[in-house]
């Protein structure tokens, strides 16, 4: 395979610091208008630079010929199907850009005094409200940047929480199901992790959970948990579940990388959790940027709330005949304190909040249970066929938005890993699931196709996976050595990671 | 049916079918009946996108954004001028949906630009690493305390208080998880009091934090403050303002261990505070302890250059709760904003424009300072931002100028209540001379109109050392 190379192949990669020639240059910069005065007699001349830093030296052309062309060896969104578990590929309204983008939105300056940027806080209150409703939860911080930013938000509000009642809790259960984030925000914020294991259902295994209550006295903080979890099923239990944590004393936290699956459906804060964070860059459209910017906002209770991150935005009734004004509130004494710089990432707020007033109510709801429609039916065209005995689900009963199968019928009849099937997919033109998570199911292949996707791209979806499974039947090496069609084929990741070569050698 | 859904109810019904079911309803019956919400969400219908358009417009016109007011303002987030290219590549769909480079046969794009940006990251700070991106400053300030603790294994901060309060405040919050103790270390003359600073350090101490130019505008001398870290083993953490790059010496040069900062400067807009990015910078020793993705470069199976992300065996996804931080957004858009600002700039530019706000900001220093009711606040060396004392309240001074179209600068009341007649002045290459001449005027008028009140003010607090008294 592979006896000549597209155009893409044979160009070499060459970064902009190769490109670099002494003398050339894009900006302009104003002249100084000052008196200028010798440097050194402004600051002392050991805390200057004796160099310059070695940036590229080229012309304004050929730095937007050099990224335009790097752009084209990247696969994204606008141009095909990104069915990537767990991460909510959904179309990205351009509105959105352009309303983030006017002036007093872009060039707002994040310590304008609050009297000067009432619009800005509106829109911040309007939104705080949007997602307070959709959660089920009466407050909200929008301050996290991620969702593990608001994870471990969450992990230092129950702390927090329980240091106010005199108590210092060590333990965090999750699922062995979760997110990596969420062991990890864990750590961070000073807890251990303990896992829960999953039931026949996909859910959460009762028994594993009442012993590990018993098993650790007045010392559970939290429950952490997605709902729909990462295998795409709904915890029919959580009320129990919910139950059970209450009364030995935790906080149920709810990652909500899955709320694209519920949204007007059934909320959080109904299901018995007192945080929630929400990834705007996932249910509500944010673009992923090729990884960041996203926001992480987190809706919680009210015996939560005294514990929120500092400033809050805050509603203020009018008085002397003046409506009702917007505030930054800094005076929480009890609060975490900042999570960060300023007020959070407003830019994503505005696209965010864009797009809940672009669906409304009636077209979230709609939204989610377009989600629901297109997974089950994607997953049923994938149950016929070479993928229903190659490619088995891993928990077989309706699923949410997205679901998980399992390769692991494919590896031992055809040979083929789930890596050699998500390779031969770029060869299709499609952006393969999330490869081997979660790491509960063998092999694992996990797919959200969003609700912004029509009949026909999952129909061809399907169909690329059934040819890919007919051609490995014959040559099973196709798919073992695919990509054949992509700028670079298979890369050694080993070798990044063994000796990293982390930045380009200069001179 | 929304406009971002193409499921026609014929769609929907060969789907239903197709799946076995009547209608969505049975899907939905997985969630037990009581946690159906069962209502409409209570939040308006959806709106056509000329109506969202003109509502959000509405939104940001009650906004004094930096097109309708001159903007003096900084404190870690700067009035640039950023490039037209900028907007035009980060709009590329290509750059702007996808998600993070999991799969590097198609993503070379993103996974050379953020190579590209670790470079030039690695240039300015002149340390050998850089991740991919954090998410902004302060939280990256507060990863490096992290780094510090795991590196050092003690749990005492020792940080000056000329390090931006936002990120004095995330690293108190983050430490509180970490189980960290935070000591402050004051001000002398504008500049950390180095031997405060000595006295503060010892054997227990994971890292000392300074920040050059400082909150105050300040140019710090690192490498001598920095001698107190290395004597006793800890490590020295520098937070910096990457415009001030060109000029200052690197933290790299300094002896820092970790570099941190708030990107915004570079190729990204002011947003009302974000989004922006962090970077991180450090020594080949702290490789495998760094926050965030890092890409790395490899080749594929026919020996072509290629990029992927590499050590992602200290990442979550890989080693969950032993993972060296939570973190996965590279916030590679606003990184690829800088990259391309700053080969825009290029070598020389990028020196010429840190000159250029050295200049002016002296030019500006002096104006000001000269100006009735002003004193500079420090006399210490600055590069692109000073503080002055205000002989009148500053909000009020704030809001007169303000009428006059300029966003004076920032009070340092709040942050700093020793400095409540404190005021920190930004200068970028939008400020021109005409500019700052006029908010000379603009802040003499007001502390006159101000000034002989200030005492008498019933709601100013209490009265200031060094006051009109």
């Amino acid at each position: 395979m592979a006896l000549t190379q597209t155009p893409m192949q044979a160009e070499k990669a060459q970064t902009i610091f190769e490109k670099s020639k002494s003398g050339r240059r894009a900006a302009t910069l104003p002249a100084a208008e000052v008196p200028e005065q010798p440097l050194t007699e402004l600051i002392p001349d050991n805390l200057l630079r004796p160099e310059p830093p070695r940036l590229p030296e080229i012309a304004e052309p050929e730095i937007v010929r050099h990224y335009n062309r790097l752009s084209r060896r990247n696969f994204d969104l606008d141009s095909g199907f990104y069915p990537l578990g767990s991460c909510t590929m959904k179309h990205n309204p351009r509105l959105n850009e352009r309303v983030a983008a006017l002036p007093g939105h872009a060039r707002l300056h994040p310590a304008q005094d609050p009297k000067r940027a009432q619009g800005a806080l509106e829109l911040m209150w309007l939104l705080q409200e949007s997602l307070s409703e959709i959660c089920g939860l009466p407050h909200v911080s929008l301050q996290p940047s991620a969702g593990s930013h608001g994870e471990l938000a969450g992990l230092l509000l129950t702390r927090a929480y329980h240091a106010d009642r005199g108590e210092e809790r060590k333990k965090v259960l999750a699922p062995d199901t979760s997110h990596g984030t969420n062991p990890a925000s864990v750590t961070m914020a000073g807890f251990e992790v303990v896992k829960v294991a999953t039931n026949e259902r996909g859910g959460v295994e009762m028994d594993d959970l009442r012993a590990k209550l018993a098993e650790n006295p007045d010392d559970v903080a939290c429950l952490m948990l997605t709902n729909p979890n990462t295998l795409g099923v709904f915890d029919e239990n959580i009320a129990e579940i919910a139950a059970l944590i209450h009364e030995a004393g935790g906080t149920l936290y709810y990652d909500g990388a899955n709320l694209n699956a519920v949204m007007g459906h059934s909320r959080p804060g109904d299901m018995g959790f007192d945080i929630v964070h929400v990834n705007l860059h996932k249910s509500f459209s944010q673009p992923h940027g090729g990884g960041g910017p996203g926001a992480g906002p987190i809706a919680v209770s009210n015996r939560i709330e005294p514990f929120l991150p500092r400033p809050q935005v805050v509603r203020r009734e009018g008085s002397n005949g003046h409506g009702p004004g917007f505030d930054l509130d800094f005076d929480r004494p009890k609060s975490i304190g900042r999570l960060r710089g300023f007020q959070g990432n407003f830019g994503v707020f505005v696209r965010s909040y864009a797009y809940i007033l672009s669906l409304g109510g009636d077209g979230l709801t709609e939204a989610s249970e377009t989600a629901v429609l297109n997974a089950n039916y994607l997953k049923a065209r994938l149950a016929e066929g070479r993928a229903g005995e190659r490619l088995p689900i891993a928990f077989d009963r309706h699923c949410m938005h997205e679901f998980v199968l399992s390769g692991k019928p494919m590896k031992r009849d055809l040979g083929l890993a789930t890596l050699d099937l998500a390779k031969r997919l770029l060869d299709f033109g499609f952006h393969p699931p999330t490869v081997y998570f979660p790491l509960l199911v063998e092999e694992a292949l996990m797919v959200e196709p969003t609700e912004t996707e029509g009949k026909e791209t999952l129909d061809a979806f399907a169909d690329a996976v059934e040819a890919i499974l007919a051609e490995a039947e014959g040559d099973p090496e196709l798919a073992k050595n695919a990509p054949y069609t992509t700028p670079v084929r298979r890369l050694d990741e080993v070798r990044a990671t063994r000796r990293p070569v982390v930045r380009q050698q200069l001179d | 049916m929304t406009r971002y859904t193409s499921a026609t109810p014929d769609d929907r019904r060969e789907m239903l079918d197709a799946i076995g079911v009547s209608s969505t309803t049975e899907l939905f019956e997985q969630i037990p009946e009581p946690l159906r919400l069962g209502r409409p969400l209570a939040l308006p219908d959806g709106m056509g996108e000329a109506e969202v358009y003109e509502r959000l417009a509405g939104l940001a016109a009650r906004n004094a954004d930096a097109e309708e007011q001159v903007c003096f303002v900084g404190a870690g987030m700067y009035d640039h001028y950023v490039p037209a290219i900028v907007d035009a590549i980060t709009s590329r769909s290509e750059f702007l949906t996808p998600y993070t480079p999991y799969q590097p046969e198609i993503s070379q794009g993103g996974l050379q630009v953020m190579f590209e940006f670790q470079t030039a990251m690695s240039e300015l700070t002149g340390l050998p690493v850089s991740s991919a991106g954090l998410y902004e400053g302060p939280s990256a300030l507060a990863s490096a305390g992290y780094l510090a603790m795991g590196a050092t294994k003690r749990k005492r901060f020792v940080v000056s208080r000329g390090v931006h309060p936002h990120s004095r405040e995330t690293l108190a919050t983050y430490s509180v998880g970490y189980g960290a103790e935070v000591v402050e270390v004051g001000l002398e003359g504008g500049l950390t009091d180095a031997a405060a600073l000595a006295a503060a350090v010892d054997g227990e101490t994971a890292a000392v934090f300074l920040q050059s130019p400082n909150f105050l505008g300040a140019v710090e001398d690192v490498e001598a403050l920095g001698a107190a870290a290395k004597e006793h083993g800890a490590l020295l953490i520098v937070a910096c303002d990457p415009m001030t790059l060109g000029i200052l010496k690197s933290p790299g040069e300094c002896g820092a261990d970790i570099a941190v900062g708030e990107g915004q400067p570079l190729g990204n807009r002011l947003d009302f505070g974000g989004p922006s990015f962090g970077f991180f910078c450090a020594t080949e020793e702290q490789i495998r302890r760094m926050p965030g993705r890092i890409a790395g470069e490899t080749e594929d199976v026919d020996g072509r250059r290629g990029f992927v992300l590499a050590l992602q065996t200290r990442e979550q996804h890989i080693r969950r709760e032993k993972a060296t931080n939570n973190i996965c957004t590279a916030q590679a858009l606003n990184a690829l904003g800088a990259m391309i600002h700053l080969a825009w700039l290029g070598r020389e530019g990028f020196r010429e424009l840190g000159e250029l706000l050295v200049q002016r900001t002296a030019y500006a220093r002096q104006r000001l300072g000269a100006v009735d009711g002003v004193t500079l606040l420090h006399e210490a060396p600055v590069a692109r931002e000073f503080a002055l004392r205000l002989d009148a309240p500053v909000g009020k001074v704030l809001d007169r100028v303000a009428e006059r179209g300029i966003a004076a600068g920032y009070p340092l009341g709040r942050e700093y209540p020793e400095f409540e007649d404190g005021l920190l002045v930004a200068i970028t290459e939008r400020r021109t001379k005409a500019q700052i001449d006029e908010l000379a005027e603009a802040l003499g008028a007001a502390i006159a109109a101000e000034g002989g009140a200030f005492l008498s003010d019933s709601e100013s607090k209490a009265p200031l050392a060094g006051g009109a008294a």
